[in-house]
């Protein structure tokens, strides 16, 4: 039976069929869905761990009891777990265990691009490189079993192109069916081999050169890695995605396909360069194999191309690859197929310039109000935020409107400088929320914003971390920041989820990642454990008490933490029976609502109005608007009253509950 | 088998990867090799969506270049210009006249206004030998239910395909929970009808 499968999707079925039991990860674009779906299989433990090195670490724990083991991660989670990583590669496993690294070149969803297929020479371990989701399946369970009888973790890499497309796939119903065997491992105790002492790890130095010198030879046999033979004028050596373009584009010529790309081999290499004329190596990212396959003696080096012909950024297509080989004028033009081209359009498009359709939060998202308050803060010195609001407010509609551009950019000079850190948050660095000066990587935010106060930055810094990024590697900043006799101020933004990649349950959610109930960490008794006396939640809606407490913590000389509580709106939260509505008559067309970038506010000539079916009724922009234009109204307005909205609640009742609730 | 490119453009929220997925299926059914790739960077909070499906008899790359689509499926105006020029000259464009705004105030980047339905005609049909506007969400809502505006479309485009309705039929019933399915059954016949359409040629 065939089905079609994403190659994330075709990774946990490999992973499923091939008897592994313990899967671990943490979520990342493009890696997400391989242990989303693995969990879903009866049998089988899987978890999202807090971060990529404590998967990694429990995956070496569990293949060392001798069960199979998955790990998943993107790109940059290797980074992370690369502490683990080299460990592992010096120890050797015992049950099968499969690290997959997603990699995203073009960085479609990523804060940066690197070629993980580095990783795997730098720790001298096999690496696996499918070319669709057929090999997906098959490669995790050559992986595995590479794993076990090299002694040795196995690096199976993807990318995006690989992960997020789905081809056919070859199921056999005994697969789904096959029941899991249960097995109870004792660990085979051997310090010399798991206790990583210096004594002990000089001698794994030796074993894993010797492993990969046997890794070598198996290369140089494995169907992984096959000929074809075409014309030999032309000789592509080509892996993983790229594979596919290059087939795709030069239909007529000779391919050596590589399965397994580290370590190479280089003999079967040398054979295919000897009876080619060009050997030309098409590879996305690093010339890992170009400058690899140089250095062999036998391969007269003006016989290759590579990089001087494709670039080393981003992500390439069947068009580029065309493109490049055409324009660079070093292949003969008979061997290029083009996929299409443009010029046969006769009719010029019109240079008409289309409107953006960034990324947005959520109507209804918790991290709206935190920062429209953070731009708030961000643009003034020491005036209040209150006396910002109104002048941002007090634009007249047609210009700038809430910018006063030159202004602003003056006092945001002196204002508050936010460290911000990645997840769906990240988005309120854009315009027109504009409200974060750094990101760098997880977790990144509290450290540096010690490191601003510590190095004697004249502005007020704070950082700004979601409750999964925090988990991951926020904790250990913060105890930093605890211990150190700083001021800092840390905003964690809990929405109990782990939003950017899809809603993956995190340590703070209080379900597994099958869906079973778990314990949750108590987030404020964490920070206070930490050292952080100043711990205060706050509703994610409540604009007022945000400002408030947010002006306080950045006034205190110690250091504080403020919990902004919501839940994810995608997260199951319970739709409203309310709306928000514009009333014309008092909407001044200020656009101050509008710094909002809420999805569901929209620009009618010199008014604003709210999309019904996109609002969300948080609120949010109600507490905004300098001249109460926005109340909040049933969602199913009363027929008698076409058009006219019924009452809600009054907005200014609200407003009293809030101050009561003021410490 | 005959080749065929088709790039599936919207709206996160749009359906347009159940769209694509039936698609897929149905070519599945009658015997192609088929690859389909997303292309949604962060769909889920609103951006723009593309969807590239290929069948033929063997595939290769998953991704659509840029003048080869038989096919542009947009269940949004303006998207549909965005990823016109994926369309060869004798390509097809079925498009559903759903307006979704963007952001009001997007400061600096993004500020261009949402262009016109002249512009939008123009843009279109500098790509195409031939656009069809489908109203997809006034008759979704005609139906009972705007999120099928995606299964109209489907039918709309399955007029120019050359594959049974039977296998359309079948697919979708296979794809949608059963007591959705009547309605999803209606959706692709009412799409299919010459009716549903404004035919343009360019
Ligand atoms: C090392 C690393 N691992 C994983 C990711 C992928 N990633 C980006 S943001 C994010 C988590 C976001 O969750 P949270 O901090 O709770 O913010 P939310 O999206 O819920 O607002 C993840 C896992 C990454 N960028 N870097
Ligand atoms: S998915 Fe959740 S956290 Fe992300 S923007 Fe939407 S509401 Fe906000
Ligand atoms: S329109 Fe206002 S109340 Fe509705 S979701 Fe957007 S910010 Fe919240």
């Amino acid at each position: 039976m065939k089905r079609l499968l994403l190659g994330n999707e075709a990774l946990a079925l490999g992973a499923d069929a091939a008897n592994v039991t313990v899967a671990t990860g943490y979520p990342g674009t493009p890696s997400t869905e391989i242990l989303e779906r693995f969990a879903r299989y009866p049998g089988v433990y899987a978890e999202w761990s807090p971060n990529e090195k404590v998967a990694l670490e429990v995956g070496i724990g569990a293949a060392l009891v001798g069960a199979r083991t998955m790990v998943t991660m993107k790109h940059v989670g290797l980074n992370v777990a690369a502490d683990p990583f080299f460990a592992v590669a010096h120890m050797g496993v015992e049950g099968g265990l499969v690290i997959v690294s997603a990699d995203d070149p073009g960085m479609h969803s990523s804060q940066g691009e690197q070629d993980n297929r580095n990783y795997a020479k730098f720790a001298k371990v096999p690496l696996l490189e499918p070319s669709d989701s057929q090999e997906c399946v098959d490669m995790m369970r050559v992986g595995l079993e590479l794993s076990e009888s090299f002694d040795t973790p196995v690096l199976l890499r993807v990318t995006g192109r690989i992960s997020h497309a789905q081809s056919l796939v070859e199921v056999n119903a005994e697969q789904i069916e096959r029941p899991r065997v249960a097995g109870s491992h004792a660990f085979g105790r051997d310090p010399e081999k798991y206790v990583m002492l210096p004594a002990h790890a000089r001698q794994r130095r030796v074993i894993m050169e010797e492993r990969l010198h046997d890794l070598q030879a198996y290369a140089e046999t494995t169907p992984l890695n096959h000929i074809s033979w075409g014309d030999r004028r032309l000789g592509i050596v080509s892996s993983s995605i790229a594979y596919q373009y290059a087939r795709e584009v030069f239909p007529k010529a000779s391919f050596l396909k590589l399965g397994m790309a580290y370590p190479l081999p280089v003999q079967l290499i040398a054979e295919f360069a000897s009876q080619v004329a060009t050997l030309l190596i098409v590879e996305e990212l690093d010339p890992f194999m170009e400058e690899q396959v140089r250095a062999l003696p036998s391969v007269p080096p003006e016989h290759v191309l590579g990089k001087e012909v494709f670039p080393s950024i981003g992500e390439f297509s069947s068009e580029l690859v065309a493109r490049c080989a055409l324009e660079h004028d070093l292949i003969a033009s008979e061997f290029v197929s083009l996929p299409a081209s443009r010029e046969s359009s006769d009719q010029p498009e019109p240079q008409v310039e289309l409107p953006a359709r960034a990324p947005l939060l959520c109507p209804g998202c918790g991290h709206r109000a935190t920062f429209f308050t953070l731009r708030q803060l961000m643009f003034q010195d020491q005036t209040s935020v209150a006396e910002v609001g109104q002048a941002e407010g007090g634009g007249t509609p047609g210009t700038d409107g809430p910018y006063h551009r030159g202004t602003l950019e003056r006092r945001r000079q002196y204002g508050v400088v936010v460290n911000g850190d990645i997840g769906c948050y990240t988005l309120g660095a854009f315009q027109p929320l504009f409200a974060m000066d750094t990101c760098a990587c997880m977790g990144a935010s509290i450290g540096m914003a010690l490191g601003m106060e510590r190095g004697g930055g004249k502005n007020k810094v704070m950082a700004v971390i979601g409750d999964s990024t925090f988990y991951h590697s926020g904790i250990t900043g913060l105890v930093d920041v605890g211990t150190s006799g700083a001021a800092t101020t840390v905003v964690i933004l809990d929405n109990g989820t782990t939003a950017m990649t899809g809603g993956n349950v995190n340590p703070g959610t209080g379900s597994t990642v099958d869906g079973r109930p778990a314990r949750r960490v108590d987030l404020e008794t964490l920070c206070r454990g930490l050292g952080v006396e100043d711990v205060q939640v706050v509703d994610a809606f409540d604009v007022q008490e945000i400002e408030y407490q947010l002006g306080r913590a950045l006034q205190s000389t110690e250091p504080s933490v403020l919990i902004v509580r919501s839940q994810c709106v995608l997260q199951g939260r319970p739709a409203s029976d309310m709306v928000s509505y514009v009333d014309a008559e008092k909407c001044v067309g200020c656009w101050a609502c509008l710094v909002t970038a809420c999805p569901a506010l929209v620009r009618n000539r010199d008014k604003v109005e709210i999309v019904t079916t996109l609002c969300a009724d948080c609120q949010v922009c109600n507490q905004i608007c300098p001249h109460d234009a926005i109340v909040q109204v049933s969602r199913h307005p009363s027929n008698d009253a076409a058009g006219v909205p019924s009452a809600g609640p009054d907005p200014a009742n609200q407003a009293t509950e809030r101050e009561k609730a003021r410490p | 088998m005959k080749p065929l490119n088709i790039v599936l453009t919207g709206v996160g929220g749009q359906g347009i990867l159940l769209a694509s997925d039936i698609l897929c299926q149905v070519g599945m059914a009658v015997g192609y090799d088929v690859k389909k790739t997303d292309v949604h960077g962060m769909a889920q909070r609103g951006g723009s969506v593309v969807s590239h499906v290929r069948l033929a008899d063997k595939v290769f790359s998953p991704l659509v270049s840029t003048g080869a689509a038989d096919f542009l499926l947009a269940f949004e105006k303006l998207e549909a210009c965005r990823w016109a020029r994926f369309l060869h000259r004798g390509g097809v464009a079925v498009v559903s006249d759903e307006a979704i705004p963007t952001l009001a105030l997007a400061g600096s980047s993004g500020g261009a206004p949402y262009p016109d339905d002249t512009t939008i005609a123009h843009i279109l049909c500098a790509h195409a030998s031939q656009v069809d506007i489908v109203p997809a969400a006034s008759l979704a809502t005609e139906l009972g239910n705007p999120r099928v505006a995606n299964v109209i479309l489907l039918g709309t485009l399955s007029r120019f395909l050359d594959i049974p309705v039977e296998s359309w039929h079948h697919t979708i019933e296979e794809r949608v929970p059963p007591k959705f399915q009547e309605l999803n059954l209606r959706a692709f016949d009412v799409g299919r009808e010459p009716m549903a359409r404004e035919y343009h040629p360019c």
